[in-house]
Parts: C-alpha cells; sequence; structure tokens
C-alpha cells in the first residue's frame, strides 16, 4: 500500500497534470477544486452514497444504537514503513468504532492540504485511503478539502468521523470492568511508535520495524462470537500503560499485568533500550486491549490467534478490587511498580 | 533481549537477595550515586525485595537535576531569542525555570529541537548558516566526551555560528562533599556504572581511604544493582573498605582513554553550583580559554544579568544529597507532580522525585478513599504523619 503510485492511473488524469503541486486555488471552490474531487476523491471512494454530491449525505442505517466517532491525524512523515497517513485515517476511525463492537459503516474524510503538496503524494495517500476502506469494510460518503497557505500546515492533515452499528445485546464500554476479569491484549505492543520513530530520527535497525496499522473489526468480531467482552480499546497514542489507565480509571477498578507476558519484538524493545523508552508507552495502530470475564478468556484468545490480527495474541494480567484507578505491574525479576500515565511528550532520557 | 534479559533474570535475583540475606547481620545504608540507577531500582521493585536491613539513598547523580537553576534561566533566556536555534537532551525541556520550562518557550515561538547527539547539533548549524545555534552541554563525564567532541569538531569545520552553554559536573567531588557533611549518614557507595565506563574508577581510591567507606563500581540492571550491593554489604560486615568493580563488563580501571583524552582538550575543572545542594568545589568543567568561542555565555553576556527565583517547597537538594527521601516532602504529589514540577527532581527520567511518583506507589487503596499520595508514600517509607 505505500507502493509509490503514478497519478497517470486515473480516468482523466489531465486537469490534474496541469496542477502538479496543490495551489491555493484548489480549497477556492471553483473549478480547481471541482475537478480535485471529481478526477481524485470520487474515482477513488466511488460508492452511491458519495455520488449523492449533496451538501449532506442521507443515510439509511440498519437497525441497532448506532456508534459515532471522529479523530485527525497529523502524522510525519506521511508514508513510513508498514503504513501511511491515508491507511490511518480510516483505520483509526473504524478502530474506534469496533471498540465499541459496532460494525464500521460511513465514513466522511476532511482534508487539510498545504499549498506545495506534490499532487502524487495526495494521489497515493487517497488510493491508500481507497483500500483500507475496502478492507475495513467501510465506505467515506461524504468530504470536505480545504487549502492552507505554505508553511502553514505538514503537508496533509486528514479528519474522519464514522457511523458503526452496534448489534443488539452488545455492550462493551469502558466502565465495564469487573474485579477478577482477565486483560488481553491482541499483539506485540510499540511497534508504529517505533517505525514512525525510526523513520523521523534516521535510526536504521537490522530488522525493518514496520507500523502496526490494521483494522480491527474482523477480529472484534471473531472475539464476540467467543464470548462476552467487557472491554476494549485500541492502544493508540499514549500505549499500552495509558489505556490501561484509563480502564481503571473510568471502572474504578485496579489492573494488575505481569510484563513479561506482553508481546514485545525484540527489535522494538532494542530500540526502546537505545533510546531510553518504555514499549509499554508506544503508540500502537493495529492493537487491542480486552477486558473479559474470567470464564471465557481462553476462548476469546483461541479466536483471536485464529485472526490475522490476533495472532499474537496473550493473557497479560487481570482486573482486581484492590488499588482502583491504579495500573500496577509484576517486574521482571519479581517486584512490583505502579505502571502511571506519561506526563506529556515521551522524552528520551539523556545517557 | 540478549546481553539484558540475563540481567532481570527473576531466578539469579531471588539467589543473589538470598545471599545478601544470609551475610547481612545489621543495617546498612548505601547510597546510589546515579539517578539511572535510582529508577531501574523502583522501576524494578528491587527495593521492595531487598533485605529490610538495606537502606538504600539515593544520590545527586541526575544530571538534569542537579544543573543550576542559574543555568537553565539562561537556556531559557536563549532560546528564546529569535536568531537562536536551541538544541538539548530531551530531558531538560520540562525542568523548570524561575518562571517557565522550555516548552513553554517553544510553545511560544522559540527553535527549540531535541538532539540525541551534540553532533546533529553541528548539522543543524551547518544548515542554519544565518542563526547561531546553541547546545545546552549538560551531564557528568558520562556525556562530557561527546558534548567536548562536538566542539572539537565545530573548530575543525571553521563552524562560527555553534556555541554551547556548558554546565558540566563531576562523580568524585560531589562524593567527597556528601561525605564532608555532618548531616549525611551514609555507609556504602554505589557508584555510577556509565560515568566509570568513561573515567574508570581510579579516581575513588583517594575517597575510600580518606572516608572508610566501600565503594562499589555498579551497573543498572538489577541484577547489575544486585551484585553492587552484595559487594558492598559484604565489605560493610568485613570491616573494609575498597573500590570494587561489579561492573566488570562495561568498566576498567582506568576507563576510556580516548574519551578522557577529548574532556582534557576542551575543558578544564572549575567550582560548578549544584541545583539544590550549592557549590562544590572543583566539581565541574568548563570550556578552557582555547574554545572560547564556543562559550555561549561570551557570545551573550547579557546572560549575566539574570536573577534566580527557586520554588520556596521543593526540598530536592535534601532528596539530592540522601537526606530525605521524595515522600518525605510534603509537596510530593500534591503540589508538585511529574505535571506540574516544582523542582527537577519530579521531572527528569532519572529524578528520584519522579521515580517514585511512577512506579512507587503501588500497594494503596484508591485515591479516593486514602489521604494524598506524598501521604501514602510517607506511610510507606515508615514517616507517620504527626511527624511531619
Amino acid at each position: 500500500m505505500t507502493d509509490k503510485l503514478s497519478i497517470l492511473g486515473w480516468t482523466c488524469p489531465r486537469p490534474l497534470q496541469n496542477y502538479p503541486t496543490i495551489v491555493m486555488g484548489h480549497g477556492a471552490g471553483g473549478k480547481m477544486m471541482a475537478d480535485l474531487i471529481e478526477h481524485l476523491f470520487a474515482p477513488a471512494f466511488d460508492n452511491e452514497w458519495l455520488k449523492q454530491m449533496g451538501d449532506a449525505t442521507a443515510l439509511k442505517l440498519p437497525d441497532g444504537k448506532a456508534a459515532f466517532t471522529t479523530d485527525s491525524f497529523v502524522v510525519s512523515p506521511l508514508f513510513f514503513p508498514g503504513g501511511n497517513i491515508g491507511e490511518l485515517a480510516v483505520y483509526g476511525t473504524v478502530n474506534d468504532l469496533a471498540m465499541r463492537g459496532a460494525k464500521p459503516l460511513f465514513l466522511s474524510a476532511g482534508f487539510i492540504l498545504e499549498e506545495g503538496l506534490p499532487m502524487e503524494t495526495l494521489g497515493n495517500v487517497v488510493t491508500a485511503m481507497a483500500a483500507a476502506c475496502d478492507k475495513a469494510g467501510a465506505k467515506i460518503v461524504t468530504g470536505d478539502t480545504k487549502v492552507v497557505q505554505r508553511g502553514h500546515g505538514d503537508g496533509l492533515y486528514i479528519n474522519t468521523s464514522g457511523i458503526g452499528v452496534i448489534p443488539a445485546g452488545v455492550d462493551i464500554g469502558p466502565a465495564n470492568a469487573c474485579s477478577g476479569d482477565a486483560l488481553l491484549v491482541s499483539g506485540t505492543m510499540g511497534d508504529h511508535g517505533i517505525s514512525i520513530m525510526s523513520v523521523r530520527e534516521g535510526l536504521t535497525f537490522e530488522t525493518e520495524i514496520k507500523s502496526d496499522s490494521a483494522p480491527l473489526y474482523g477480529l472484534v468480531e471473531k472475539m464476540m462470537l467467543a464470548g462476552k467482552i467487557h472491554c476494549l480499546r485500541d492502544a493508540t497514542r499514549g500505549g499500552l500503560a495509558t489505556v490501561l489507565n484509563e480502564l481503571a480509571g473510568s471502572s474504578n477498578v485496579g489492573i494488575e499485568f505481569d510484563e513479561r507476558k506482553v508481546p514485545i519484538r525484540p527489535e522494538v524493545n532494542a530500540a526502546c533500550e537505545m533510546l531510553g523508552l518504555d514499549p509499554l508507552y508506544i503508540a500502537n495502530e493495529g492493537k487491542l486491549v480486552a477486558i473479559v470475564p474470567e470464564d471465557s478468556a481462553e476462548e476469546i484468545l483461541s479466536a483471536m490467534h485464529e485472526h490475522e490480527f490476533g495472532m499474537d495474541a496473550a493473557i497479560i494480567g487481570r482486573v482486581v478490587s484492590e488499588h482502583r484507578s491504579l495500573v500496577t505491574a509484576k517486574t521482571s525479576i519479581g517486584g512490583m511498580r505502579v505502571v502511571d500515565v506519561p506526563a506529556g511528550e515521551l522524552l528520551p532520557r539523556i545517557c | 533481549m540478549k546481553y539484558l534479559d540475563e540481567y532481570r533474570d527473576a531466578g539469579l535475583t531471588r539467589k543473589l537477595l538470598a545471599d545478601a540475606q544470609n551475610i547481612i547481620s545489621r543495617p546498612w545504608t548505601l547510597m546510589e550515586v546515579c539517578g539511572g540507577q535510582t529508577h531501574s531500582i523502583i522501576k524494578s521493585g528491587l527495593d521492595q525485595l531487598l533485605p529490610p536491613e538495606i537502606t538504600l539513598v539515593h544520590g545527586p547523580g541526575c544530571p538534569v537535576c542537579v544543573t543550576p537553576l542559574e543555568q537553565v534561566d539562561k537556556a531559557i533566556a536563549l532560546a528564546s531569542l529569535p536568531d537562536v536555534i536551541f538544541t538539548s537532551y530531551g530531558d531538560m525541556l520540562r525542568v523548570p525555570g524561575s518562571t517557565r520550562d522550555l516548552f513553554a518557550v517553544k510553545a511560544a515561538g522559540g527553535d527549540v529541537r531535541i538532539v540525541y547527539s551534540p553532533l546533529d547539533t553541528l548539522k543543524i548549524a551547518r544548515d542554519n548558516p544565518g542563526k547561531t545555534v546553541v547546545f545546552f552541554a549538560i551531564g557528568f563525564e558520562t556525556t562530557a566526551p561527546a558534548n567536548a567532541m562536538a566542539v572539537v569538531q565545530a573548530k575543525a569545520q571553521g563552524l562560527t555560528n555553534f556555541v554551547v552553554l556548558a554546565s558540566h559536573v563531576t562523580v568524585p567531588a560531589a562524593i567527597a562533599a556528601l561525605m564532608d557533611s555532618p548531616d549525611v549518614q551514609v555507609d556504602g557507595f554505589l557508584a555510577a556504572g556509565h560515568v566509570c565506563t568513561v573515567m574508570g574508577f581510579w579516581e575513588y581510591e583517594p575517597l575510600v581511604k580518606k572516608y572508610n567507606v566501600p565503594i562499589v563500581v555498579t551497573g543498572f540492571e538489577p541484577v547489575d544493582l544486585l551484585r553492587g550491593i552484595l559487594k558492598c554489604i559484604r565489605q560493610l560486615e568485613a570491616g573494609t573498605h575498597t573500590v570494587e568493580n561489579a561492573y566488570e563488563r562495561s568498566v576498567s580501571r582506568m576507563g576510556n582513554k580516548p574519551a578522557q583524552a577529548v574532556i582534557q582538550k576542551v575543558f578544564e575543572m572549575t567550582d560548578r553550583a549544584w541545583r539544590g545542594i550549592g557549590v562544590i568545589p572543583m566539581s565541574g568543567y568548563r570550556l578552557r580559554p582555547e574554545f572560547a568561542a564556543f562559550d555561549a555565555e561570551l557570545r551573550f553576556p547579557e546572560l549575566q544579568a539574570i536573577e534566580t527565583k527557586e520554588s520556596p517547597l521543593c526540598i530536592s537538594g535534601l532528596v539530592l544529597q540522601g537526606r530525605r527521601k521524595p515522600g518525605e516532602c510534603p509537596a510530593f504529589g500534591t503540589e508538585c507532580t511529574p505535571q506540574m514540577p516544582l523542582g527537577a527532581t519530579m521531572v527528569s527520567s532519572e529524578g528520584a522525585c519522579a521515580a517514585y511518583y511512577r512506579y512507587g506507589r503501588y500497594s494503596f487503596p484508591s485515591p479516593r478513599a486514602a489521604p494524598t499520595k506524598g501521604e501514602r508514600v510517607m506511610k510507606r517509607i515508615g514517616v507517620r504523619f504527626d511527624d511531619r
């Protein structure tokens, strides 16, 4: 998906080829903007709802509770090993829906483009978004484009909102954790953050560390069939540690886990050791944390192992009634420690 | 991970703990000098596993914590200048100055950049000939060689827009100052393994003779720390006091000669103020006169007019001398948290207060039902609330 594509592949590239880069006119609401929509966005995201081309899109939702979410994407660089901003913008939002058990259906896409952004880059991002939508089973049904002056943006920002439907009987939410529940993660922690950092800082490792960017509803669907789920969270910004703290706070429970059971790739661990970072705080884009009743944990784990995005899933800990709102970890030498939320930006250690 | 997992091994840890328990006959107080060791101890939970006779007190070896407020304020003043690109190790950005920190300067439009190596700063200087690029050269003997090398290379490359704000400190002078202080009761030292990797440990030999304390060069992983503690306890129980090396895989007696040579070439010894502690004679490095062209304080003489103002609540100086534990500070966890630090010890990934706050609040009931975080830690370390 990260392969460089040529804009020559589109239905009628001529009007866009006249402008190899984004100019202010592409956001001015006139002919140039219409060209951008007609020759880039519309063919890439093509679907019956988008074709309505109204100020708003009329949708008919299946029965059930609707879930609605939004997220903005400002990643730099735009392309990185294992993904790109377009994929993230789709998967980030569909995953937020999936974490309530909602099947993602419809997305909006708002683009803020910086004057001077190569048209080819935008084309590659949009193509990646279209492919990501196919993979996630969601449709982009409405959108918006704005252009800001050069120097006022980082190339390209994307906001996506998403609507999904929660099947009857499903109640997954951050306040549902109960004492005794089991704590699961769907795979290795920290891949995305370290991938981005390695590109940004120009660090190279023997093995390339790829982002784990992936849509998770398929996995969630399998898990829901295998047993009851109390809480789901995708462990994005702030990583596993931050998500666990949020869950402990929302459910007013304590959470305990064993550091040694958390799956972490050796190369991610090595990079973290070198940079003075803790993999528990590093972002993921295709991993979830699940809290489930103890008696269904093993079945849910087996179901996860059968899915391509849950092959490394593991039970790492449990929910306890002690130290409410606090997360603790059993350390590698058998000690205990608090796992706190980071104060702000992760800072590399001095020496 | 190879070379790490074996030093975090639960079985080996248990064996070393049993060895320590078997030989110990009475209470001993050890100081781990380096903040990196403090964090490793608290993060691994080693402090809870040690025999109760052993008390660990945390030393002054956090480079971020001891960098004097005056230098932090100078950094903030420099970073605020329009034609300056200010570069620093990441840890320093959240350290509170008298009125704000470097993050606040960045948010207000200052060009503040985190670098992993001071040599990265030289590239920034080459790429920005119209700007003056200032590097915040702080730290112990560990960071000094790379910082010195940046100055040497800048001179060789004829860079005129690169200067350093130097605030280097050295370990042996701090150990001597602690032992000279009547309030400090330390039976033995765990010397900082990384500092000794650069400097060797011959410098500590006069100290053990003068002060009759064992000094054991110690690494940073739990098993490294336990081996250092065990060697120290053995000496204390036997009544000996020598320098021992428990970090053999990294440290030799004479250390890294080329690294020492570049320090010598660029820096000379000077009296240096340590934040919260005061001026320790001949405890720091400053640029030699032949490198004066790279001295930010000479390039920007207006820096000398800076007035500093330290938080009246913060007791980080006492914490850095091992005279107080973080939880004994009434501001700990209340007025002072990693989000709103009053002192540098609450900021750095090597600061003792930050270590206690992040990892050390483990066995207490819900914050809603309990006293303040400070009081909970005080309870844990045995200070009664009415003792305050």
